[in-house]
C-alpha cells in the first residue's frame, strides 16, 4: 500500500512547486524557448553562407574587392557596448530607480538606433545589390535579417520606456523589460557571429 | 511574432463573457479544450479538402492516358494534396488532440498561455485561406510538389507577382509561425503546469510523445523557415540562392527542406505512438510494458530525427561517406520505434481484450505500421532506395505511415475521447463499419504501390505505360473506397453529438487524470488541483492514481 509520509513529501514538494509556477515565470521560460528556436533561423543562414562562400568560384562581384571594415566595427562596438548599457538600466529598475532606468534605456535605444543609421549608410555606399549573385544576397539577406531583430527590439524598448510612465507599473518587475533586454543580448550575440563571417573572414 | 504580450491571464473575465452552448465554438475562445475542438474539426474540414484532392488524382490514374484534367492541374492537385494534408490536417488535427488532452493528462487548468493558444488556432484558418485561394490566381495553384524544390518552384510561367508558389510560400511560413507559437505554449504547460506529484515518470506517454514532438517543431521548423525565405527572395527579388545558372545551389534547398520535413513526420506519428500506448493498456486491461523505457524511446527518437534528413537525397550527387552515414543513423531509427513495438505488443499480450472501435483502430494501425517500417528499412538501405528513387514505392511506404498508421491512430483517439469530449457515446456499429471501410481501402489503395514502385512507375505523373494500369485500378477503386469511409465517421459523430447515449465521467474504465473528473469537464478542468501519486496504467493494481479523488 502506499507510504503516507511520501504523499505528504510529495504534496509538500509540489505546492512549492506551484507557489512559483507565477505566470511571469512561465512568460520567461516560454520567451527563451522562442529565442533558441529563433536563434536556428540565422544558424541555417550561417550555415548556408558557408558553403556557398567555401564552393564559390567567384565570389566577389566584378568590380568589388571586399567590404570596407572601418565602419561596421565602429557600429559593432556600439552595439555591444549598449548591451552593457541595457544591463545598467535593468538593475536601476531593480532598485526603483525609474528616471535612471528610463536614461539608461533611452541611451540604449539611441545607440540602436544609431546602429540602424550607420547600416543604412553602408548598405547606400556599396556597389552591389540584393541581385549582384551570392555575394550580395547573402550579404544583404544576413544583414537585412538581423536590422529587422534590431528595430524589432527599439520597438520594444519604446514600448517598455512609454509603459514605464504608468504609474506603478514596473513595481513588481517587469516581464517585458527583461524579455526586452534578453532580445537585445541575443541581437548582440548575433551580430558579433555575424560581423566575424561577413567582415572579419573575407 | 516577438511583441504578441500576453496579457495578465485572467480567465474568469473571459469567462463570463463567453456563451456556454455551441456557439463557443465559433468565438475567439480561450479555453484549451474550445481550442482542442476548434483544431479538430477546422483539420477535418481541410482533411475531406485534400481527400477531394485524392480522389481526382487517383480518377486521373485510373486510365493510363492523361484525360480526366489537365496536367497542370494535375500537378496542382498532387502540389495541394500533400501541402493540405500536413499542414492542414495532420498538423492541427494533433495539435488539437494535445492542446485538449495535455492539460487534462497532467492535471492543469489550461495552457501556460491561453491567449497565445487562441492565437495560433486562429491562424489555421487564415493560412488554409491563403492555400486554397490560389485557386483564384492566374496560372492556379503551385505545382512544385510538396517539396517545392527549385528550379521547378522557380517557374513562373504567369509572371504575376501574386502566383500559386508566392502564395504556397506565405501559406507555409505562417503555418510556421502557428505551429512555432504552439509549440512554445505546450512545452511551456508541460514544464511548468504539472499537477502536485505529476512528475516526469508520473506522465502518460502521450504527453511525452507530443513533448518530444514539439521539441521537433523547435528545431526543425525554423530551418525550413530560413530555407523558405531564401526560396521565397529567388523567387520575388531575382535574387540566385538556388539558380545554379548564377552560382546558387539547388541542393542546398533540399537540405533546408528535409531538415524539417523528415523530423516533421516524427512530429505526426510520434502523438499517435503516444495514442497507441494510451489505448492499448485501456483496452488490454493491462499495466503498459516497459513504461519508462516507452517514455524515454520517444526522446530518442526525437534527437536521431535531427541525424536522419540526408536518406531523401540519396539521389541527390550525395558523397559516399554521406550515404554511409545517413544510411546507417536511418536504420538506427528502427531501434527505439522497434521498442515501442515491442512493447505495445507485450501490453496486448494475454490481455483481456476488449474489441471497441477504438481499440480496432489502434491495432489496425499497430499492423501498418510495422509494415511501413519494413519498408521503411528498405528504403534507407542505399541500394535500394536508388533503385526505388522517386518510384510510388516511396508514395507507397509514407502513405502506410500516414494513412495506415497516422490517420488511423487518430481515429482511435478520436472515439476513445469521444465520450469525454462530448458527455456522449459514440455508435459502436457504424464506428465498426468505418473500421473496416478504412482498415479495407487503406491496403487497397497503398499496398498496390509497393509493386508499382517495383516495376518503375514513377511518382507525380498523370500517365503511365499500360503495363501498369491493373495495380493502379486496384488502388483507385481503394481511394474511392477510402473516400466513402469518412461518411459512416461523419454521420456518427454528428449524429452521437447531438443525441448519443448520456455517458459516465469514464465510460472505458481508463486510468488517467482526465477520467475522474466530468464528461465534458468543467471549465478549468479541476475544482482542486490532482495529488498525483502513483504511475500511471496501474491496471489490475488496485492502487489510487490520486490522493484526493472526491474534491476534483
Amino acid at each position: 500500500m502506499i507510504n503516507t509520509s511520501e504523499i505528504d513529501n510529495s504534496i509538500e514538494s509540489a505546492a512549492q512547486n506551484i507557489a512559483h509556477h507565477d505566470e511571469s515565470d512561465n512568460r520567461m521560460f516560454g520567451f527563451i524557448i522562442f529565442l533558441l528556436s529563433e536563434s536556428v533561423v540565422f544558424l541555417g543562414f550561417f550555415i548556408g553562407y558557408y558553403v556557398y562562400k567555401t564552393n564559390a568560384v567567384d565570389w566577389l562581384p566584378a568590380g568589388v574587392s571586399g567590404l570596407e571594415i572601418r565602419e561596421p566595427a565602429i557600429n559593432t562596438v556600439i552595439l555591444v557596448s549598449s548591451s552593457f548599457v541595457i544591463y545598467i538600466a535593468e538593475r536601476c529598475l531593480r532598485q526603483q530607480n525609474l528616471w535612471g532606468f528610463r536614461f539608461f534605456w533611452l541611451l540604449t535605444m539611441l545607440m540602436g538606433s544609431y546602429f540602424l543609421y550607420g547600416q543604412i549608410i553602408e548598405w547606400q555606399g556599396l556597389k552591389f545589390g540584393f541581385t549582384s549573385g551570392l555575394f550580395g544576397g547573402t550579404f544583404y539577406l544576413l544583414t537585412g535579417f538581423h536590422g529587422l531583430h534590431v528595430l524589432t527590439g527599439v520597438l520594444l524598448q519604446s514600448l517598455m520606456l512609454i509603459r514605464s510612465f504608468i504609474p506603478g507599473n514596473y513595481d513588481k518587475g517587469e516581464f517585458g523589460v527583461e524579455a526586452t533586454s534578453l532580445f537585445w543580448h541575443f541581437v548582440d550575440v548575433i551580430w558579433i557571429i555575424l560581423f566575424l563571417l561577413l567582415y572579419v573572414w573575407q | 511574432m516577438t511583441n504578441i504580450s500576453i496579457p495578465e491571464i485572467d480567465i474568469d473575465t473571459n469567462r463570463s463573457h463567453e456563451p456556454e452552448d455551441w456557439r463557443r465554438f465559433f468565438g475567439f475562445s480561450t479555453d484549451h479544450k474550445v481550442i482542442g475542438i476548434q483544431y479538430i474539426v477546422t483539420a477535418f474540414f481541410f482533411f475531406l479538402v485534400g481527400g477531394v484532392f485524392a480522389m481526382i488524382i487517383r480518377g486521373e490514374l485510373l486510365t493510363p492516358e492523361s484525360d480526366l484534367v489537365d496536367r497542370t492541374v494535375y500537378n496542382a492537385m498532387f502540389t495541394m494534396h500533400g501541402t493540405v494534408m500536413l499542414f492542414l490536417w495532420t498538423f492541427p488535427v494533433l495539435a488539437g488532440l494535445a492542446n485538449y488532452l495535455v492539460p487534462l493528462m497532467i492535471g492543469a487548468r489550461d495552457m501556460a498561455f491561453p491567449r497565445l493558444n487562441a492565437i495560433a488556432f486562429w491562424m489555421i484558418p487564415i493560412f488554409g485561406i491563403v492555400l486554397i485561394g490560389s485557386f483564384l490566381v492566374p496560372g492556379g495553384p503551385a505545382q512544385s510538389g510538396w517539396w517545392s524544390y527549385p528550379p521547378v518552384s522557380l517557374q513562373n510561367p504567369s509572371g504575376n507577382l501574386i502566383n500559386g508558389q508566392f502564395l504556397w510560400l506565405l501559406a507555409i511560413v505562417l503555418s510556421g509561425i502557428s505551429s512555432i507559437l504552439g509549440a512554445i505554449n505546450i512545452v511551456t504547460t508541460i514544464f511548468r503546469m504539472r499537477a502536485p506529484g505529476m512528475t516526469w515518470f508520473r506522465m502518460p506517454v502521450f504527453v511525452w510523445a507530443v513533448l518530444s514532438a514539439q521539441i521537433i517543431q523547435l528545431f526543425g521548423l525554423p530551418a525550413l523557415t530560413a530555407g523558405a525565405v531564401l526560396l521565397l527572395c529567388d523567387l520575388v527579388a531575382g535574387t540566385s540562392f538556388y539558380d545554379p545558372a548564377k552560382g546558387g545551389d539547388p541542393v542546398l534547398f533540399q537540405h533546408f527542406f528535409w531538415f524539417y520535413s523528415h523530423p516533421a513526420v516524427y512530429v505526426i506519428i510520434l502523438p499517435v505512438f503516444g495514442i497507441f500506448s494510451e489505448l492499448f493498456p485501456v483496452y488490454a486491461r493491462k499495466p503498459l510494458f516497459g513504461y519508462k523505457v516507452v517514455a524515454v524511446s520517444s526522446l530518442i527518437i526525437t534527437g536521431l530525427s535531427a541525424v536522419v534528413w540526408v536518406h531523401h537525397m540519396f539521389a541527390s550527387g550525395t558523397p559516399g561517406w554521406m550515404r554511409m552515414l545517413f544510411m546507417f543513423t536511418t536504420m538506427l531509427i528502427s531501434v527505439p520505434t522497434g521498442i515501442k513495438v515491442f512493447a505495445w505488443v507485450g501490453t496486448i499480450w494475454g490481455g483481456k481484450l476488449r474489441l471497441d472501435t477504438p481499440m480496432l483502430f489502434a491495432m489496425g494501425g499497430l499492423v501498418m505500421f510495422v509494415f511501413s517500417g519494413i519498408t521503411g528499412i528498405m528504403l534507407a538501405a542505399v541500394p535500394v532506395d536508388i533503385h526505388v528513387n522517386n518510384t510510388y514505392f516511396v508514395v507507397g511506404h509514407f502513405h502506410y505511415v500516414i494513412y495506415g498508421a497516422t490517420v488511423m491512430g487518430i481515429y482511435a483517439a478520436l472515439y476513445h475521447w469521444f465520450p469525454k469530449m462530448t458527455g456522449r457515446m459514440y455508435n459502436e456499429g457504424l464506428g465498426k463499419l468505418h473500421f473496416a471501410l478504412t482498415f479495407l481501402g487503406t491496403n487497397l489503395n497503398f499496398f498496390p504501390m509497393h509493386p508499382l514502385g517495383l516495376q518503375g512507375m514513377p511518382r507525380r505523373v498523370a500517365s503511365y505505360d499500360p503495363e501498369f494500369a491493373f495495380w493502379n485500378v486496384i488502388a483507385s477503386l481503394g481511394g474511392f473506397l477510402l473516400g466513402m469511409s469518412t461518411l459512416p465517421f461523419l454521420v456518427n459523430i454528428v449524429g452521437s453529438w447531438v443525441q448519443g447515449k448520456k455517458v459516465s465521467a469514464n465510460p472505458w474504465r481508463a486510468i488517467g487524470l482526465e477520467w475522474l473528473i466530468a464528461s465534458p469537464p468543467p471549465h478549468e478542468n479541476f475544482e482542486e488541483l490532482p495529488i498525483v501519486v502513483a504511475e500511471p496504467y496501474g491496471y489490475g493494481m488496485n492502487e489510487p492514481l490520486v490522493s484526493n479523488a472526491d474534491k476534483l
